[in-house]
């Protein structure tokens, strides 16, 4: 009546999962699926494209040439630029923890009026394009600006504290997501035994949110690295990191040879700190006590000092940092050579004199192409992330899960532009197919699936994580196959945090900029492609619509997060 | 012999543990039995239930059920139900849809119906649409007892069910447990460290220590003939006596325990004495006396414990009202029945040292 | 012996696939409406369609495109790419396999890159235009491998508006920006990271001479020069009169900027350009090394020389047609007069000397 095999036969997948002993033919057919597809999207459309064109800097005449590391590494210039990416990539990841800690408590642990709306705006950063922080955050800084008189334009504060901006909502999100669910009764039996609230939060709620932190983390610091626009535009090339440095040699001198070296000290930097990371997590992970949301939130207690203390930081930075380059952006995009007025929004719906698209249009473009990365990413990272929760027996196992979770951070590690160019050199002919992937537009969805994969796993991971391993045994030993263990506690938890990981990966997708504007793109631009067109085009006009078209891609992302939101509602969720 | 479960020379072993947790452990459980794995945390116990419910992979031996191995066949095809410590119930599922869980495939109707009925088993009749979250512990365990027998499974596995509950509400469940068990008819393996318990809901006890099962028996057997100073020692035999090859050299109190046994123990044999095998006398016709270093009252009945010279330091029970100073000395009388030779020559090749 | 026998293997199998199938349907979706007028792509070489491959600047006036494939009866699939420098780049890197048939928006500081590299191949062009982009060609480009369409001066612009309120006189040369009167007023996008920026180098060099630039643009830099990372920077964020009121009413910017800052309702527009301090750039079209439709991609070429295409550049993308025969829009006439003579620089030397430059200009300015 089974069709299962005899026990001692190996398990091929690496997750053998509790079963052990004799593993279903079936079984490791599915694990091994689990694992290959996303191995093979990796493949295909990241570790192939690198590696043809870091190969090229490698191969002179047709025969391995290495002398291009003495050669860039002996530049006192490539270590400067070395040293100013991690300096600004640390200060940037230490900046978006601190600040975000609070304001993951307040958005995550507390309930006050207005809280969903707090939520999606924080998002918003995270998602606009560099050229629009340009415009919302420079022609704040800039002399006769309003902050012009803290003369931070141009200087490393002003990299770094736009690095918070973007990155913010990383730190909230991926925080909140695991705080909101911890079970508030350890921090209460600390306080029990005597603890001030400061130090049941440094001794008992900190090292459970540790992993957690160390996820965002490693994500902040892995985007500050590879920022690209937004070191340039607010500090320029004097502040230039490894990933700007690949961008020059690579777009502008062909230097394939310095920018090969460049991406492997790139991709060196890049693993240890997720080697880094990734020790920190496994460390500090643990099946922790979980609670359903709506009980561990509790309202606002200003008399409370930890509520206090991130009401205080979470107002001071959403309004400091957040909310005045947003509002500068808004209150420019209303006004018009008439004085103020909806006109920047009226052209919205019309063509541009030659664009030939209007931003509705491009607004459509932009949320098919971004569902259509969404849904990749969520499927790939999806199964990524089901897999690396799982805890295989064997030491060989684990290390093979462990593996395969820092190997799909790495696409943020990468600059854009090694993966953009190295798409040029290989999807002519993807996997010997006669398909030209580089003009067909694929690889538009495709390139911003492989960036919004790594949130996808990191904000769904640690959820799947803390599932006690018994209550998948529970469901077995009721007779649930494990599909349906998989459907019924896996999913049916992970939903919750799938709410999040859509709204991320969707507003991920919306705002990507970086690798598709290296991608040959058709005719239908996006969004981010429209403004950033508008604004290479002299004009008041041109620049007003640019800057509604800005606010509508701020408040388009917004609006998906807030109903991403909904989405986690336990009603929805216990639907599974 | 072949019907119910039947588990042979069980081994399970972890990952870098030097020790085998289950080390060729043997044991049959007939369909319809209740049988209790009694031991020591630690013991390998719980390790042994998961490797019957297929959650730990065997190094070794073999589990069947009616004469047919299971050792491939996975968890959820095996049919064996298994109720945690803290019950494992579903959060994101209300009470009838943790407990129709395991009844995927039968009509609506069906599942309804069988909701009810096992709720109403487990004393919770209409709590159906109530959110896991608002049960208390002794609630959650007995929804978890509902939808783990809700599937009628040919065997209940539990796993310490009632430790994590307080003292009286586990004496409650404890026998409401047993009744429910043997409504049911269920085959049940229950995994505990508590006679008591073990006693209350088992017909049979499986002792366990160190990885190895060291009696079977049912309670009454059980207590009158543990298997070794091991065993006793679990089941709560406080002091031990080796019966002396010349009683009349002995102390008074060693005289008096020899000689409240029928058939008279043999030299070599040892003693278990148990709370109570001692009794305060009223009279000193008994010749026994100890001295008393601790009074106290359990339940309304007054208990001493007195340091016996050859017994060693003792509980005995007084009669109801009685009262004495620490330090005073009191007579004694041997009670039988809180008394149990143990099999001498094998004692010290059985012993462990327990993990 | 129980009763459940499901197989969760399947199901999760199948979950799977479905999801995959899900997202794979949606992925090609998302590019159906381009795939169903282009069968087979480029590699296909479908009788009747033609890839333009350009920059992200490219636009032309609805319906001309459009009269084109009518015309012609070919199809024409636009891929455009971010940068121009990265453009060129990029064509060198795929002429093993080229990204479609034609390219538009190589301009002359990248051209010879292009015209060594083998990327662009000559072309039949028989457009009466061709005889005025003749006179574009790149030295050295004897075959005719790639056809001017249209250039475009990169010139200091200043906000005569400000310089009028604070009662400065306006710079006029590249000397009169050392004045320091004119210190903190002057923002340039990077020439690392712009191609304006990159022209204006050149024009520096051409006035210095290979000797001299670098000693101009350190005073230049003394002077309080800002280097903005782009040119949408500079003129918005950092320019008085882009629209963004930046601090800095000297800017890097066209010939041809000046008619946008017309203000509503106003005649004269409130911006000039300096044209003694201009660079002109030249945009080139070309056919693709191993075009898979050559004959088309020639057509294209020719249509771009074509009058209704000439007419309509300085609308649609800002710059100058390279034809004789149409004429210009009336405000360009009047606000935004070429430079007579601007600094010029041979591409070959561009090409031989860029990244020199580069490294040099950021060595002076950038530290």
């Amino acid at each position: 009546m089974t069709t299962t095999l005899e026990r001692g036969r190996p398990a091929a997948a690496p997750a053998s999962g509790p079963g052990g002993g004799g593993v279903p033919l079936g079984r490791v057919v599915a694990w091994a699926a689990a694992v290959a597809v996303p191995l093979l999207f990796l493949g295909v459309f990241f570790a192939w494209p690198v590696a043809a064109i870091v190969g090229r800097g490698f191969v002179t005449d047709g025969t391995l040439d290495l002398g291009g590391f003495a050669d860039v590494l002996s530049r006192p210039r490539t270590w400067r630029i070395v040293g100013q990416t991690l300096t600004q990539a640390t200060l940037g990841t230490l900046g978006a923890v601190l600040l975000g800690l609070p304001g993951a408590y307040l958005l995550h642990r507390c309930t006050f009026r207005g809280r969903g709306a707090l939520r999606a705006f924080v998002t918003v950063p995270f998602v606009l394009p560099t050229v629009v922080v340009g415009v919302a955050f420079r022609s704040l800084l800039v002399e006769g600006g309003l902050l012009g008189g803290l003369g931070l334009d141009g200087t490393r504060t002003a990299i770094v504290l736009a690095l918070v901006f973007f990155n913010y909502a990383v730190v909230v999100r991926t925080v909140g997501g695991l705080w909101e669910r911890l079970d508030p009764r350890a921090e209460q039996a600390a306080r029990s035994l005597g603890a001030s609230p400061w130090r049941a939060f440094r001794t008992v709620t900190l090292p459970a949110l540790a992993p957690a932190i160390a996820s965002a983390a490693s994500l902040t610091f892995l985007f500050c690295a590879t920022a690209f626009g937004t070191v340039l535009v607010l500090g320029g090339r004097q502040f230039g990191t490894v990933e700007t440095e690949i961008w020059v040699q690579t777009t502008q001198f062909l230097d394939l040879r310095a920018a090969a070296v460049l991406s492997v000290l790139q991709l060196v930097v890049v693993v240890t700190a997720l080697a880094l990371a990734g020790r920190a997590r496994a460390r500090t992970e643990r099946a922790l006590a979980l609670t359903e949301p709506v009980d561990a939130a509790h309202p606002v207690r200003l008399r409370d000092p930890l509520d206090a203390v991130a009401v205080t930081v979470t107002a001071v930075t959403a309004v400091g940092l957040l909310a005045l380059p947003l509002v500068n952006l808004v209150v420019r995009s209303l006004r018009t050579p008439d004085g103020w007025g909806l006109g920047n929004y009226a052209r919205l719906a019309q063509p541009a004199d030659v664009l030939r698209v209007s931003a509705l249009d491009a607004t459509v473009t932009s949320l098919r192409v971004a569902l259509d990365a969404t849904v990749l990413a969520l499927v790939v990272g999806g199964l990524v992330a089901l897999v690396v929760s799982r805890r295989p027996r064997r030491p060989a196992g684990r290390r093979a899960v462990a593996g395969l979770d820092a190997l799909f951070m790495l696409p943020l590690g990468v600059s854009a532009v090694t993966v953009g160019f190295g798409f040029l050199v290989s999807m002519d002919r993807p996997l010997g197919l006669p398909l030209d992937l580089r003009t067909s537009g694929v690889l538009v969805p495709v390139a911003q699936a492989v960036v919004a994969v790594p949130l996808v796993v990191r904000t769904v991971l640690p959820v799947l994580r803390a599932i006690d391993p018994r209550l998948r045994e529970a469901a077995a030993t009721l007779g649930a196959a494990p599909g349906r263990v998989l459907r019924t506690v896996d999913l049916a938890v992970a939903v919750r945090s799938l709410g999040l990981a859509l709204g991320f990966a969707f507003a991920a997708s919306l705002g990507e900029f970086g690798a598709t504007s290296f991608l040959a793109r058709p005719e239908d631009p996006t969004l981010p492609v429209v403004i950033f067109r508008l604004l290479g085009r002299p004009g008041v006009d041109n620049y007003g619509t640019a800057l509604a078209a800005s606010v509508l891609l701020a408040a388009l992302t917004a609006g998906i997060v807030a109903v991403c939101e909904r989405l986690r509602s336990p009603g929805v969720g216990s639907s599974w | 012999m072949s019907d119910g479960l039947g588990v042979r020379d069980v081994v399970v072993r972890y990952p870098g543990a030097a020790r085998a947790a289950v080390d060729e452990v043997s044991l049959d459980v007939p369909v319809g039995e209740v049988v209790a794995l009694l031991g020591p945390s630690g013991c390998g116990k719980s390790s042994l239930l998961r490797a019957v419910a297929g959650l730990e992979p065997l190094a070794g031996g073999d589990v069947a059920w009616d004469g047919v191995g299971v050792t491939g066949v996975p968890v959820h095809r095996r049919g064996f139900g298994l109720l945690f410590q803290d019950g494992q119930l579903f959060g994101h599922l209300d009470v009838a849809r943790n407990v129709a869980y395991g009844l995927a495939g039968t009509p609506r109707a069906a599942q309804a119906a069988r909701v009810a009925e096992l709720l109403e088993l487990v004393g919770l009749p209409g709590t159906q649409r109530r959110d896991v979250a608002t049960l208390s512990g002794g609630e959650r365990q007995r929804v978890a007892l509902a939808r783990a027998l809700a599937p009628n499974p040919r065997l209940l596995l539990l796993d310490e069910p009632l430790s994590a509950l307080d003292r009286s509400l586990r004496e409650r469940l404890a026998l409401d447990l047993r009744d429910v068990l043997v409504a049911t008819g269920t085959t049940a393996l229950f995994v505990t460290h508590d006679h008591d318990e073990a006693f209350a809901v088992a017909d049979r006890v499986a002792v366990m220590d160190a990885g190895r099962l060291l009696q079977v028996a049912a309670p009454a057997a059980l207590w009158s003939r543990p298997a070794s100073r091991r065993v006793a020692e679990f089941l709560g035999y406080e002091a031990f006596v080796d019966v002396p090859a010349h009683p009349a050299a002995a102390p008074a109190a060693v005289r008096a325990l020899v000689g409240a046994l029928a058939p008279v123990p043999t030299p070599g044999t040892t003693l278990a004495l148990a709370a109570g095998a001692f009794v305060v006398a009223t009279d000193d016709a008994h010749g026994v006396a100890g001295d008393v270093t601790v009074l106290r009252s359990r339940r309304g009945r007054t208990e001493v414990v007195v340091e016996v010279p050859g017994a060693g330091r003792v509980t005995a029970l007084a009669p109801a009202g009685w009262s004495c100073d620490p330090g005073d000395a009191v007579p004694l009388r041997v009670d039988a029945a809180a008394l149990a030779a143990l099999p001498g020559a094998w004692v010290t090749s059985e012993q462990h040292t327990g993990s | 012996m129980t009763p459940r026998t499901r197989t969760g293997a399947r199901t999760l199998a199948l979950a799977g696939a479905a999801a995959l199938a899900l997202s794979a349907c949606s992925a090609v979706g998302g590019g159906a409406d381009d795939a169903s007028d282009e069968p087979g792509g480029s590699a296909g070489a479908a009788v009747g369609t033609v890839t333009l491959v350009t920059h992200e600047s490219f636009a032309l006036s609805e319906g001309l495109l459009e009269q084109f494939e009518e015309e012609s009866g070919l199809t024409v699939e636009v891929v455009q790419q971010a940068d121009a420098g990265a453009l060129a780049n990029q064509l060198v890197l795929t002429k093993d396999a080229p990204l479609g048939d034609v390219v538009y928006g190589l301009d002359n500081t990248f051209a010879t890159r292009a015209l060594d590299e083998g990327v662009v191949v000559p072309a039949d062009v028989t457009a009466p235009a061709a005889e005025d982009a003749a006179a574009y060609a790149v030295e050295g480009d004897d075959e005719g491998a790639l056809t001017a369409v249209d250039y475009s001066d990169v010139c200091m612009n200043v906000d005569t508006t400000w310089f009028a309120a604070h009662g400065i006189p306006e710079p006029t040369t590249l000397e009169s920006l050392l004045d320091p009167a004119y210190r903190d007023l002057v923002v340039v996008p990077d020439p690392v990271t712009s191609s304006p920026g990159l022209a204006f180098l050149l024009a520096t060099v051409g006035a210095f001479g290979e000797d001299g630039w670098t000693g101009y643009w350190e005073r230049l830099r003394d002077n309080g020069l800002k280097v903005a990372d782009g040119w949408s920077e500079a003129y918005y964020t950092d320019f008085t009169a882009g629209g963004g009121d930046g601090p800095r009413p000297v800017v890097l910017s066209y010939a041809s900027s000046p008619p946008f800052t017309v203000p509503e309702g106003g005649t004269e527009p409130t911006t000039r350009a300096l044209l003694d301090t201009c660079f002109r750039q030249v945009e080139y079209a070309g056919v693709l090394a191993g075009a898979a439709n050559p004959e088309g991609a020639a057509q294209l070429i020719d249509f771009l020389l074509s009058d209704e295409v000439q007419a309509d550049l300085p609308t649609s993308m800002y710059v100058y047609p390279v034809s004789s025969a149409v004429e210009l829009p009336e405000e360009w006439t009047r606000w935004a007069p070429l430079a007579e003579d601007p600094f010029e620089v041979p591409a070959a030397d561009i090409d031989a000397h860029r990244e020199e430059w580069l490294t040099q200009w950021s060595d002076t300015v950038v530290g």
